[in-house]
């Protein structure tokens, strides 16, 4: 019988013991006699966040194929378990063998997004692993970092002994040999993580030192080890058809964000939005075989139970076989009760076709991403849509049945003046009165036009990094103006506004291109009892405050000011195949208004050319023939 | 069957399962989004409803608490088409999670009347006294007087507790739902009303029986496993009997 970490009492305590028990169906059970390595996979959130996430499942599937590895998972607490485990001493497990992670080889933390950094330390303190890498010896596991986040990895550098920089795919194989050989050798902690700095895209905080100028900004980053390269290249799968995928995933027992199968179609984005950094990080862009998705589909929906598949990628519309992939989805599965969950996609015949065929139209909502409110705006972004796209898709999109749309916007972009702001809900209601146009006997009752503003965070590898941010107060008066702008609009009654958190987004900022001197706040808001920052209700902005001048640290620093041509970044060390000169002559051509076509029209020379492989070596002329009208 | 009697009766069987071991820690709501999903990985021909989000026709007898383990669980399905039952309790269990069996596959007939829904009537638990509440498998006997102050107990003239549902508070006399009550080798055993019309719960009777007796519940903790569900024996049938295990009808 399984035995279990939590005793009945706590478990029939907390909400949700689910979480905490493992045992679910594709869940792998090994030997812990007969693996050489322990890996623990953690996503520092609650169990139903961190359970929808392909990158962890990908990881898992990949490390259990091997036989000397045992790789289990672990999430975050939730608050209910947090306090008990601190009460009682109860040290943090893995879900599968319900083992302490203290005990594992490695404890490999994804890093998706800023406000999980106290998460990531409430991991290491139940686990009773020391917080700042330095002090760890050879008795405890190997902290690794990856995900998104790890391309800036600077604020976290003090928590981790090693990050991976890129695709997890590519050089776990070789980091896992490294540390049996060492194992065998009767090397030691730093012997191994010598030997993980010179594999390729394995970063290593502790052998780098940074030193400061006066006005804060970076004079130096040197390797101080002798192992430890200048430059860490990112990792890149280049094929994406042969290469790991989860066909049987985990099927947890509650109900989790992504309760679905999830098909990741293609990684990378042709698009090249100034704002966005997964479009940089994952460049070039490279799909994945449309004969092996639907292979998979079948396999996946049998091993896993699922009633739900859903395609994941950047920007689905550009995946080239999305037609073919789509339909037979829907012919494949419709009938056996399978419900077929789209990705937003470009309004054309097509898209409203399929929608209407797996949506129920009086229910569901059309989705458009302007990003911004002007064209000018939207140039200076590079979001290649246009206001006759919109009202056009939209128009069809009515004409067809829909009356729902939702729309979703940033505020603070580089160069926004008051009148792009106004533009956002000048053009809502320009679709509002398209709506209106049908003669009311054809068309469907009101329609209703819903609005998201989101605040611009500059990220690091985007043409955006030099770009500064706002106060607050700055923010706060930008929805302001969106908000009194809406009420003079015709419509407004099928209008409505909805704008995100000032106060996290300041926060968000300060860490995305923060420097490791962040690891004092980090850990000053830890201890002030800072925890599960991205959920809304536990969020304590004050609590934050106080870290940030209990550490004498200044926000304006990260987030008020301009950045230079020559300021070196926290980040420069990790080349992602962009160059960083590619990323600048696009931050003029964005100051100037001036679009740059995408990967499919014309290779502007990013620099990803390098990994030989996806959008860059594929023949143009070819593609977009095929790709038909669009 | 015949052919033309398949075309116009829906294929309707009852599933007997157990859950068990950590499975007890699953809420009811899960166990049916659990089943959902074993019906497909399983490959079972089950029917589906119509419109725009399909679901499966399945019901479930009763829901059991969480922290309860239980020998008798039912849940009933339609069919498309007709499946050996042998050869589903096989496909299910190649696809169970461990602390889930099923133990049962039997068709039932098809009309409103006869759905597990509908007919449970009584259910029948054996309860364990833990050592602590720490753990369901740790158990200790059960003191000697308390064989005869389950006696006393039952010879109230009423035993009337306070029932919370979700919206309101109120007193009932539970004697009347208590068919039987006593002490047995294994621990307690209690036959119970269930269902729709009548509902009582485990462990609102031991929490009676502690009071009555003055026992601080923190220092009796104690398990509850389910051991079957059970239907009034229909008329003309040759079962003797008040009631029927819903896995024999
Ligand atoms: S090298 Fe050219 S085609 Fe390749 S990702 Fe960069 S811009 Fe696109």
């Amino acid at each position: 019988m399984r035995k279990l970490a939590l005793n009945d009492e706590i478990l029939l305590k907390i909400e949700k013991p689910a979480r905490y028990i493992g045992n679910e169906v594709n869940s792998v059970m090994k030997d812990p006699e007969k693996v050489d390595i322990r890996f623990a996979m953690c996503f520092p959130d609650v169990y139903e966040i961190g359970m929808s996430h392909l990158g962890i499942q990908i990881l898992y599937d990949m490390f259990n194929r091997r036989e000397d590895v045992w790789c289990e998972r672990v999430y975050s607490p939730w608050v209910d378990l947090d306090q008990i485990m601190r009460e009682e001493q109860i040290p943090l497990f893995a879900l599968e063998s319900q083992d302490p992670i203290r005990d594992f080889d490695f404890l490999g933390i994804t890093i998706q997004y800023e406000m999980c950094y106290t998460n990531i330390l409430q991991i290491l303190d139940l686990s009773g692993i020391p917080l700042s890498a330095r002090d760890r010896d050879d008795s405890v596991p190997i902290v690794i970092g990856g995900g998104p986040c790890a391309s800036n990895p600077e604020p976290l550098a003090e928590f981790f002994d090693l990050f991976y920089i890129g695709d997890g795919e590519t050089v776990y194989d070789q980091l896992l040999n490294a540390y049996k050989e060492n194992r065998i050798a009767g090397g030691s902690r730093k012997d191994f993580l010598e030997k993980a700095a010179q594999i390729e895209g394995i970063y290593v905080p502790g052998f780098y030192e940074v030193t400061y100028k006066d006005d804060g900004t970076i004079a130096s980053f040197t390797p101080v080890n002798p192992h430890a390269k200048q430059v860490i290249k990112k990792q890149m799968v280049k094929d994406l058809t042969h290469t790991y995928y989860p066909k049987a995933p985990v099927v947890p027992f509650i109900k989790v964000t992504q309760d679905r199968v999830v098909l990741e179609i293609q990684r990378g984005c042709i698009r090249g939005c100034r704002f966005c950094q997964a479009g940089m990080l994952y460049r070039p862009t490279r799909e994945r075989d449309v004969e092996t998705l639907k292979q998979y589909a079948y396999q996946m929906l049998k091993n896993t139970g699922h009633e739900e598949i859903s395609l994941s990628s950047l920007s689905s519309s550009d995946y080239s076989q999305l037609k073919e992939l789509v339909t037979f989805l829907i012919e494949e599965f419709k009938g056996s009760g399978i419900n077929i969950c789209l990705p937003s996609l470009r309004i054309d015949a097509f898209s409203l076709d399929v929608m209407g065929k797996v949506q129920d139209i009086r229910k569901s909502s059309l989705t458009f991403a302007p990003e911004a409110g002007s064209q000018r705006m939207r140039d200076v972004i590079n979001k290649g849509l246009t206001e006759e796209m919109i009202l056009d898709g939209a128009g069809q999109a009515f004409a067809g049945g829909w009356n729902k749309v939702k729309l979703y916007f940033m505020l603070g972009l580089p160069t926004e003046t008051e009148e792009d702001m106004r533009e956002i809900p000048r053009l809502a209601d320009r679709i509002a009165r398209r709506y209106y146009e049908i003669p009311k006997e054809e068309r469907n009752g009101k329609c209703q036009i819903t609005t998201s503003t989101s605040f611009f965070i500059p990220k690091p590898f985007t043409p955006f990094q030099w770009a500064k941010m706002y106060s607050n107060e700055e923010y706060i008066a930008r929805a302001a103006v969106v908000k009194h702008e809406f009420q003079e609009q015709l419509n407004r009654k099928s209008l409505k506004y909805h704008w995100h958190d000032a106060e996290v987004t300041v926060l968000e900022g300060v860490f995305a291109r923060g420097d490791r001197r962040l690891a004092e706040v980090i850990l000053a808001a830890y201890r002030l009892g800072c925890l599960y920052d991205s959920w809304t209700e536990n969020f304590d902005n004050e609590k934050w405050m106080k870290a940030f001048a209990d550490t004498g640290t200044d926000i304006g620093f990260y987030n008020l000011r301009e950045r230079d041509v020559g300021e070196i970044f926290p980040w420069d060390f990790i080349d992602i195949g962009v160059t960083k000169e590619f990323l600048y002559q696009e931050w003029q051509r964005a100051l100037r208004g001036e679009v740059t076509p995408n990967c499919r029209e014309k290779c502007s020379g990013c620099g990803a050319m390098r990994y030989k492989g996806g959008v860059c070596v594929e023949d143009r002329e070819e593609v977009r023939q095929g790709e038909g009208t669009n | 069957m015949l052919k033309t009697e398949r075309r116009c009766a829906k294929v309707k069987a009852r599933i007997k399962f157990r859950k068990y071991g950590v499975m007890r820690f699953i809420g009811h709501l899960d166990v049916m989004r659990y089943f959902q999903k074993a019906m497909r990985r399983a490959g079972i021909p089950i029917a589906f409803t119509g419109g725009y989000s399909p679901h499966m026709i399945m019901s479930f007898a009763q829901p059991l608490g969480v922290g309860v383990t239980s020998d008798g669980e039912y849940l009933d399905i339609e069919l498309k088409e007709d499946i050996d039952p042998a050869r589903a309790v096989r496909q299910l269990n190649d696809v169970m999670a461990e602390g889930m069996e099923v133990v049962g596959f039997n068709r039932i007939p098809d009309d409103k009347k006869s759905s597990g829904m509908t007919i449970v009537a009584a259910a029948s638990y054996r309860v364990t006294l833990l050592v602590s509440a720490r753990s369901a498998n740790v158990t200790r006997t059960f003191p000697d007087s308390w064989e005869a102050k389950i006696e006393e107990f039952l010879n109230q003239k009423s035993i009337v507790v306070l029932k919370k549902t979700k919206r309101s508070e109120a007193e009932v006399d539970i004697k009347p739902m208590i068919y039987q009550m006593r002490m047995e080798d294994e621990g307690i055993y209690l036959f119970l009303a269930a269902g729709s019309e009548q509902n009582l719960k485990p462990d609102l009777v031991m929490r009676a029986f502690t009071e009555f007796i003055k026992e601080d519940p923190g220092r009796v903790p104690f398990h509850y496993h389910r051991i079957d569900m059970y239907a009034r024996t229909p008329k003309g049938t040759e079962a003797s009997g008040r009631f029927i295990s819903l896995g024999k009808l």
